[in-house]
């Protein structure tokens, strides 16, 4: 079979390669296609570039040259395969190693590298709901300088703007943590499960943010940061150390910002002024939705693997065991809660605000109980897992 | 006492060449064949240590498979080409010029600086050199050469003498320069040559470039398995196409000594190795 292409003045030096491979492809194998063009040099770079490619090149017949098709380029793709279906329906179990960074659904040259990606498993890492909570999460995004209104600022009193100081210094302190164990696991998770990736990127992004405003109501009226425990930070580290995917979601997501979801709200109603509401309550829809995919993610699981609940309560006890002689809360923060839900130093206004920080902690345990309750835990055992979370509430 | 194992020599003239015979070594291994390599930084004592059964077996520049000829002939050795890659069948090398010149023909370049790669580059030097010569032309006394000696002793496998003399044609330091048809159409399109730049003046016949040379000394079942199993070689198999990827091949050909005539002729010419193979080149300290 002899096909002919023309090049006009084309040469390899601007593209005429894309036409000859085209025009192979649409042989069959060891078919012939005849070239021909103009540019002075078609003949050094068509037998050079038939050699390099698998191709065999002839001189002539006059006025042209032969090309004859060779196999390589179907050789390379012959053992290729679909990376699965572009759909979150179509996602496979297991996906291999070697689709490594590929696009779901890509055709995927056979061989490569297999990068270790290894939380690689659909029952442990996936949730139905995670597609659905991404495409929310993207479009819930919101631009620090602009969502706040910075300008808002109102002159407090001293104790007051240091308590608010102190407990932004605490909210930092959690949220770098939280943007960290996302990072960490975002990194293992086979990038076959997308939509997984994409929700825990956007989650460290939320935090990122958090991090900003909280750093920049603390900083507004220049005063130094307060103070950040050794009992504190030996919680989150606690968080940190923790490499399992379900128990890492479970402690930080379910338990910590499950009780972060209540302080939040507890800061929205006592703010003194309306940029520590702003960002309070800025901070408060994000965290709902980290808790939703990690009561989502670990639902889905617990329906998979009836093992699930004796390692949650595991978790629990083994992180409450590990903390056990540490302080727990830092007391500046605690008191600080206080004082900003009492407004003012009259022993009454004490009263009402220790009370509003017992509320608080009330809140938490019968957030906590809840979730547990959704993951299966029968009532009784989910208000003692409850009760050994961390006194640092994240 | 462990077994015999067949030992080949290849020049190390880039960082890539450990990767590459660690991957054939641990293939050919797991296909059963106990296979070693030893890493030279030229090919003059590659040969030498070839000849004279040091090794069984060398990755061999034209240049190198010439010298190794010249050697075993004149030892009472012999050696043969064994195997080859298709990229290294029927190349040419090319003498191009400014696009705007008025050059014709190679005799226009008379008295004019003609700029040519590392003085044991058989694609940039020796053979279009050579080339030049059957047109009637002396280099050195009818026109002046530009030698670009990047990786002497690497016998042109480092690009870089070929490139440096594109540019130079480029600049217009020179009036001409020799390079590898291949080379032509890389340097035109990662731009070393503008688009339209530059035309081709003339074109070598073709000739062959390395080869797997096999001395007679070496164990004769496994040589022979050596060159089976690089025969064998499929680029349909992914385990193995990285490698053929690495090396700058499709498959594996057998080989032949046909395609030498001309570089032999210019090593004649030029005096580069004497009939014994003896290094006699000028200007050449690998």
């Amino acid at each position: 079979m002899h096909t002919s292409l023309g090049l006009g003045t084309l040469g390899f030096d601007h593209g005429a390669h894309l036409l000859v491979g085209r025009a192979l492809r649409a042989l069959p194998p060891a078919g012939t296609l005849r070239v021909a063009g103009t540019d002075p040099a078609l003949g050094v770079h068509l037998r050079a570039w038939c050699r390099a490619t698998g191709h065999g090149f002839l001189d002539g017949p006059a006025d042209g040259y032969e090309v004859v098709r060779g196999p390589a380029e179907q050789q390379r793709w012959a053992g290729a395969e679909r990376a699965g279906g572009t759909a979150p329906a179509d996602i496979v179990r297991r996906p291999p190693a070697h689709w490594g960074l590929a696009a779901r659904g890509a055709l995927v040259e056979a061989g490569g590298p297999g990068p270790s990606f290894d939380l690689d498993d659909r029952d442990v890492v996936w949730a139905d709901l995670a597609p659905r909570l991404y495409a929310h999460a993207a479009a819930a995004q919101w631009d620090p300088a602009t969502a706040v209104d910075w300008d808002a600022a109102t002159e407090l009193p001293d104790d007051i703007e240091t308590a608010v100081v102190q407990v932004m210094t605490y909210l930092i302190e959690n949220e770098q943590a939280a943007m960290v164990i996302p990072a960490r696991l975002l990194a293992r998770v086979h990038p076959h499960f997308r939509e997984v990736q994409q929700l825990l990127a956007v989650q460290a992004a939320d935090e990122a943010r958090h991090m900003e405003v909280f750093t920049r109501r603390a900083l507004l009226t220049g005063r130094p940061m307060g103070t950040s425990s050794a009992g504190g930070r030996e919680s989150l580290n606690s968080l940190l150390t923790e490499p399992d995917f379900s128990l890492a979601s479970f402690l930080l997501s379910v338990l910590g910002e499950g009780s972060f979801l209540s302080l939040l709200a507890f800061l929205d109603a006592h703010a003194p002024d309306p940029v520590t509401r702003q960002v309070t309550r800025l901070a408060r829809v994000d965290e709902a939705r980290h808790v939703a995919f990690g009561v989502a993610h670990l639902e889905h699981q617990a329906a998979l693997d009836p093992t699930l609940q004796g390692r949650l309560r595991a978790a629990v006890e083994r992180r409450h065991d590990s903390l056990a002689d540490t302080a727990g809360l830092n007391a500046d923060v605690f008191d600080a809660l206080i004082i900003l839900a009492a407004g003012s130093w009259e022993p009454e206004a004490i009263r009402r605000g220790h009370a509003a920080v017992r509320t608080l902690h009330h809140a938490m345990d019968e957030g906590r109980r809840q979730r547990l309750t959704r993951l299966g835990f029968p009532a009784d055992e989910a208000a003692e897992l409850s009760a050994l979370h961390t006194r640092n509430f994240m | 006492m462990p077994g015999p194992t067949l030992l080949m020599g290849a020049v190390a003239y880039d960082p890539k060449v450990v990767t590459i015979w660690e991957g054939f070594r641990h293939y050919l291994l797991g296909k059963g064949l106990p296979f070693d390599y030893v890493l030279y930084s030229h090919y003059e004592r590659q040969v030498e240590d070839l000849v004279s059964g040091r090794i069984d077996a060398a990755w061999n520049s034209p240049l190198a498979w010439l010298r190794a000829q010249r050697l075993a002939a004149a030892s009472g050795r012999t050696v043969r080409s064994a195997v080859m890659r298709d990229t290294d069948q029927d190349l040419t090398s090319v003498v191009v010029v400014r696009a705007d010149s008025s050059y014709a023909t190679l005799a226009d370049l008379q008295g004019q600086a003609v700029a040519v790669g590392a003085v044991d580059s058989p694609q940039a030097t020796l053979i279009p050199l050579s080339h030049v010569r059957s047109t009637g032309l002396r280099p050195d006394e009818d026109v002046v050469v530009h030698r670009f000696d990047i990786g002497v002793g690497l016998h042109g496998d480092h690009i870089g003498g070929e490139r440096d003399a594109a540019r130079a044609l480029v600049a217009g330091e020179v009036e001409a320069a020799c390079m590898i048809d291949g080379n032509h159409l890389l340097f035109s399109q990662e731009g070393t040559l503008p688009p339209g730049a530059t035309r081709v003046l003339t074109q070598t016949a073709p000739y062959d470039h390395c080869n797997m040379t096999l001395v007679d000394t070496a164990p004769g079942e496994l040589a022979e398995e050596f060159v089976e199993l690089l025969l064998s070689m499929s680029y349909a198999d992914a385990q193995v196409r990285p490698l053929l990827d690495l090396e700058g091949l499709k498959v594996w050909r057998p080989g032949r000594d046909s395609g030498y005539a001309a570089l032999d002729a210019a090593v004649t010419e030029t005096g580069f190795y004497d009939g014994e193979g003896r290094l006699t080149a000028k200007e050449y300290a690998p």
